[in-house]
């Protein structure tokens, strides 16, 4: 009941006009971000937050303004997937299977509208666990102490790469150099002066937000400089006028619902992510109705699952970031630079410190669902037409875009220097498939971890075993281990069998 | 040419013994030194990438796609012109730094010449528009008056 009126409470905060206006601006330009292709959720989040700085927006204002954009892009990487073939990120993969045979057949503006449907179900039912889940786990996460946050710091980084993860060793050193990164600057419980070699710029550290804009803007440019890939994907898109039968939307209510929840559940777990949440969705679907269906041909259920799943496990995903402050997708983690920089310490006290903040977010989630729904279903073709634009014009232009956000909050020749070189290395770093979303968790969460390891070393004069002193600690710890070796023994044929359902 | 794995492992090794070394000179802080203090994290983190460098050195992966040091002159004038961007933005103004670097960028991406300088006039036009006037944040104008 309590969570009732904080919910309500919620709804009082982004149901203003001005929130309510931001709320829509965001839901358009994220569906924007996540349909076209070479502009995924996290570069397109994370070019949003410097502009959020420049509108001078408050902290409820911008967090709803992006989770809107958040929300939105998960609705729009199914547009470039079904119409185009080309997923707009990899959980979209699994909507291609059906969604461009159904398009093929004519049938594209039905997949659309009933994908959006699907996606609407899902992120409903996400964010209703959300709500219920998430105050229970910040309560929980309440009694943790230093040595238990430490330990939760190493899950994060642990099971980032996910089961379906590559190179654990790769993670761990795009982790090191994160956390390296974070004690550039003056130390503050010491003020000693760390790796800043007198370089004023450098006394307050590296900037994340320059970071995070240079590792995905700047290398996303860079990896289509060198592929040549400037061209639009020359490909007839067929739009047919919309037939919606009453009997197709009860056809794919069920399949939406159990792709909801599942999608839910993997987006929650540390480790599982999006991609497992469309994976699982549409394979559970396959395995109930396969003998029925016409799974990969163009059955709609094959297209409402995957999209279900998806948009619930990016919903999901807000409960490990909100209530612990660990995030575990690279678009989670932008939203938590974007709470760092507004000074909000992420973890169960914004449940109770910036109560306004963590329900506003989660109201303008469900208020930006209806948002989606009612503008992707008769607004899609605005969106189809703005898909033909191709990557030669738009990533100058969104490279630029990046540019001014970052010169606009400090006027810093120095800060875009900075930026270009962290282009640099997202672009080594990701041609040597090396992941960048530890290097970004590992500059937002290298300062709280090292606070918390000196706490716990200054509250028991410095013996190490104190790291694993009490249960809870210990089970974080056994987590992450088996977060690094899982990968290692089932990843393989995860990815293979992932692999094999989508060829 | 070398796995890019092992160039890369070679590369960050240096860096993070370096890296530790320094934490090792730090300073001793005012109070006396602590057994925990500023340089006890970075000593573990030097650690942990030198290990992982070791490692990328030793078992570098085959990756999917080999690096294509072709592409290196065409990155190199990329990277030129976005360093060219940054510090003659100032003195040149906004408006035709934005469209000279636009315009480059889209022609090296395959966009025709003229078609290219229109994107990058257009663009940078609308937003310094939509800066200086709807959001009031003045961006430099070099010796152009507005």
């Amino acid at each position: 009941m309590e969570t009732l009126g904080y919910l309500m409470d919620g709804f009082g905060t982004a149901l203003t006009l001005n929130n309510l206006l931001y709320a829509l601006f965001g839901c358009f330009i994220g569906t924007l971000i996540g349909a076209l292709p070479g502009l995924g959720p996290a570069n397109g989040v994370a070019i949003m937050i410097p502009l959020t700085f420049t509108l001078g927006l408050t902290p409820e204002t911008a967090l709803i303004l992006l989770t809107s954009v958040y929300a939105g892009a998960m609705y729009g990487g199914r547009i470039s997937s079904i119409l185009l073939n080309i997923p707009g990120d990899e959980p979209a993969m699994m909507t291609c299977l059906d969604g461009y045979p159904m398009a093929q057949q004519g049938k594209a503006a039905e997949a659309l509208a009933l994908s959006a449907l699907a996606s609407f179900i899902g992120s409903l039912i996400a964010t209703l666990g959300l709500i219920c889940l998430a105050p229970v786990l910040a309560r929980f996460a309440l009694s943790f102490g230093p040595a238990e946050y430490f330990g939760l710091f190493i899950l994060a980084f642990a099971t980032l790469g996910g089961v379906t993860g590559k190179n654990p060793m790769k993670s761990a050193l795009a982790a090191g150099i994160g956390l390296a990164i974070a004690t550039v600057g003056i130390d503050l419980s010491t003020g000693t002066q760390r790796y800043t070699f007198d370089i004023l710029e450098l006394f307050e550290g590296v900037d994340f937000i320059v970071a995070i804009v240079g590792l995905f803007a700047v290398s996303e440019l860079l990896l289509f400089i060198e592929a040549h890939q400037g061209s639009a994907p020359h490909r007839e898109i067929a739009m047919n006028p919309l037939k919606l039968s009453l009997a197709s939307v009860r056809l794919i209510l069920p399949s939406s619902v159990r792709g909801g929840i599942l999608g839910f559940i993997a987006g929650v777990l540390p480790g599982a992510g999006a991609s497992l949440g469309s994976f699982v969705s549409y394979a559970l679907e396959k395995r109930i109705l396969g003998s029925k269906g016409s799974f990969g041909k163009g059955d709609p259920r094959g297209v409402a699952a995957p999209e279900a799943g998806n948009n619930g496990a990016a919903s999901g995903a807000l409960v490990p970031m909100l209530t612990l402050g660990i995030p575990g997708s690279a678009t989670t983690a932008v939203l938590l630079a974007m709470l760092v920089s507004f000074n909000i310490t992420p973890g169960p006290l914004m449940f109770t410190q910036n109560a306004d903040i963590v329900w506003g977010v989660i109201a303008a989630l469900l208020l930006g669902n209806v948002l989606l729904l009612i503008l992707n279903v008769p607004m899609v073709g605005i969106f189809v037409r703005l898909l033909s634009i191709p990557p030669r014009y738009l990533l100058p232009v969104v490279t630029m875009v990046a540019f001014v956000g970052v010169y606009a909050i400090s006027r810093s020749v120095f800060d875009l220097c900075f930026m270009i070189g962290f282009g640099v290395m997202g672009y080594v770093f990701r041609k040597a498939e090396i992941p960048l979303v530890p290097v970004i968790l590992g500059m937002l969460l290298g300062p709280e971890m090292e606070k918390n390891l000196r706490h716990v070393m200054q509250i028991n004069d410095g013996d190490w075993l104190m790291l694993w002193h009490s249960g809870l600690s210990i089970g974080l710890w056994a987590i992450a281990l088996a977060g690094l070796i899982l990968p290692l023994i089932i990843g393989p044929a995860l990815r293979a069998r992932m692999r094999r359902t989508a060829d | 040419m070398m796995n890019l794995d092992r160039f890369l492992g070679l590369l960050l090794l240096p860096l993070a013994i370096g890296y530790g070394w320094i934490a090792f000179h730090f300073p001793v802080a005012f109070a006396g030194p602590e057994s925990v203090g500023p340089a006890t994290f970075p000593k573990i983190l030097s650690a942990v990438i030198s290990a992982c460098s070791i490692y990328l050195i030793m078992k570098p992966d085959q990756l999917q796609e080999e690096f294509d040091w072709k592409a290196l002159p065409e990155l190199f004038l990329v990277l030129v012109v976005l360093l060219l961007y940054v510090f003659l933005m100032e003195p040149m103004g906004f408006i035709p730094a934005t469209t000279l670097m636009v315009a480059v960028l889209c022609w090296r991406m395959g966009v025709r010449p003229w078609p290219a300088l229109v994107t990058g006039l257009a663009s940078s036009a609308a937003v310094f528009a939509l800066f200086h006037f709807g959001l009031e944040l003045p961006l430099p104008t070099g010796s152009w008056e507005v």
